[in-house]
């Protein structure tokens, strides 16, 4: 078992982690806009959320990854980082977070469209009812309608997690020192192993995502609206 | 669970065609010269390595690729009569040991641990670790010029962190999938240089010319050879007597000149056959 002692194994999935969490929480907030968009009233909103969504949800990940550091950084010059331009530390915090943009970007989609699928479990009285009463759309959306589509949609979101924790992977393209990297870096190094080193990486990620995966499915049943 | 008669037949006759396939697969005999008297050499070669080993639309191109050819010529066999297979870095060994190549030209180093799995021939070139710059870039003439800089390198190769080790200095480094995007940042700035074996920068160079140079001051050394099956050692006595007369008939200097020009690579002269 030298490969472990060798290798940083924790030390990468952490990484891999941090950037499904970081990932997670703002994929959920523009996922939530997004599917907002997507349901308001105004025609132009409605149009952005669904070209955004439909361009977005269909571009490969890959390129998107890249796009963020190719694109964002080397050519417009985009830096997410507060770190300083000489610090050694600058190019990988810099990379994470761009990353992160990127998931965000890609990962919200799926959330949105989760999202609006919970939104049509609402029946639409609710909605009307609101409206007689005089509440706004963003009341109306806020109090009534998310809070019950939400309960109506953690067992797909759960989905979208799983899928947005192995996508991390792909961060891999632009050199964020998580999983994938610590793989390939093993692979070089101790290609014997090539079968041993699969098994570790896959271990790590099904440790990751079956808990996850059960845990969710746990709350989504305690939670769902019975109707 | 019960299968039809039909079924059962069919599964059996499909299990011998599978045994037949896997018993035909290496006829001819073995060994590298029988392999090329029966008329046919599978070569592995990198795919996308400019100047080495690389696949175009009409054929494959490369240093690499001009040894191999050169070998089979001595081995009495047509270059045409070649059939090119990929082979990434970490599949090479496992190509070799399945007999699913005969040899291998993929800018493959000699070391110790392969040498355990695979028999090698040569070395026919040397490289060593150098630098790659944007031609203007008049900043960074030697690794210890890296102070605060960036450096790019492929992820799961540690040359560019070795840089940081060996020189002391204090580069920010950067990882991407292939070469071709350190370079897309190398041109735009934000990468300042590219460090692995100068043969294999050199051919990105030379791809580009103008837009880069290389430092010319390689800081290692490392032997890149023809892998061969483990057992085949007087494939790799041929080998030898090829890779000597390509060296010193002046085909291996042409070859190099022809794959590695425009790039500030200065041509080396050529190694001494160790594998023996």
């Amino acid at each position: 078992m030298d490969l472990l002692s060798k290798y940083d194994v924790l030390g990468a999935f952490w990484v891999t982690v941090q950037l499904t969490f970081y990932s997670a929480v703002g994929a959920l907030i523009w996922g939530t806009i997004l599917a907002g968009m997507r349901v308001s009233p105004v025609p132009l909103m409605r149009g952005i959320g669904t070209v955004y969504v439909n361009v977005v949800r269909n571009t490969p990940l890959t390129l998107i990854i890249m796009g963020t550091s190719l694109g964002l950084y080397s050519t417009l010059g985009v830096v997410l980082t507060t770190k300083s331009d000489k610090d050694l530390l600058f190019l990988p915090s810099n990379n994470f977070w761009l990353a992160v943009l990127g998931f965000v970007a890609y990962t919200g989609t799926f959330v949105c469209e989760s999202l609006r699928s919970g939104i049509n479990t609402v029946p639409v009285g609710q909605a009307e009812a609101a409206r007689a009463l005089g509440l706004k759309f963003t009341q109306t959306l806020g109090i009534i309608v998310l809070p019950q589509a939400f309960r109506a949609v953690i067992a797909p979101l759960a989905s979208v997690l799983i899928a947005l924790t192995k996508n991390t992977t792909v961060a891999s393209a632009i050199g964020v020192a998580e999983a994938a990297v610590l793989m390939s870096k093993m692979i070089e190094f101790d290609s014997q192993y090539l079968f041993l080193i699969f098994g570790i990486i896959a271990l790590g990620f099904v440790i990751l995502t079956l808990p996850t995966g059960l845990f969710l499915g746990a709350v989504a049943k305690k939670v769902a609206v019975k109707r | 669970m019960r299968f039809s008669k039909g079924l059962r037949i069919g599964a059996a006759a499909a299990a011998l065609a599978v045994l037949a396939a896997c018993g035909g697969g290496s006829g001819g005999g073995s060994g590298l010269e029988a392999r090329a008297k029966s008329g046919k050499l599978v070569v592995g070669i990198k795919f996308d390595q400019p100047g080495m080993g690389l696949k175009t639309p009409t054929g494959y191109t490369g240093f690499d690729v001009d040894v191999a050819k050169y070998i089979a010529k001595e081995l009495g066999l047509d270059e045409s009569k070649i059939e090119w297979k990929e082979a990434p870095s970490a599949q090479r060994e496992n190509l070799l040991e399945k007999g699913d190549v005969d040899m291998v030209t993929a800018t493959y180093s000699i070391t110790e641990d392969r040498k355990k799995k695979v028999l090698f021939a040569g070395p026919y070139l040397t490289p060593g670790q150098d630098l790659l710059v944007r031609a203007n870039d008049t900043s960074i003439n030697s690794p210890e010029n890296l102070n605060g800089k960036k450096l790019c390198s492929v992820k799961g190769s540690t040359s560019a962190a070795k840089v940081n080790e060996k020189f002391g200095t204090q580069a920010g480094l950067q990882e991407y999938g292939g070469y071709s995007e350190c370079l897309t940042g190398l041109e735009s700035g934000a990468i300042d240089a590219i460090s692995t074996d100068d043969s294999i920068l050199a051919g990105y160079a030379a791809a580009n010319p103008g837009k880069f140079r290389l430092i010319g001051k390689p800081f290692t050394k490392e032997l890149i050879g023809v892998g061969l099956a483990k057992s085949d050692t007087k494939g790799r006595d041929a080998v030898n007597k090829a890779l000597e007369k390509m060296m010193t008939s002046g085909a291996w200097k042409a070859a190099l000149e022809k794959n590695l020009d425009k790039s500030g690579y200065k041509i080396p002269e050529p190694p001494q056959i160790t594998e023996k």
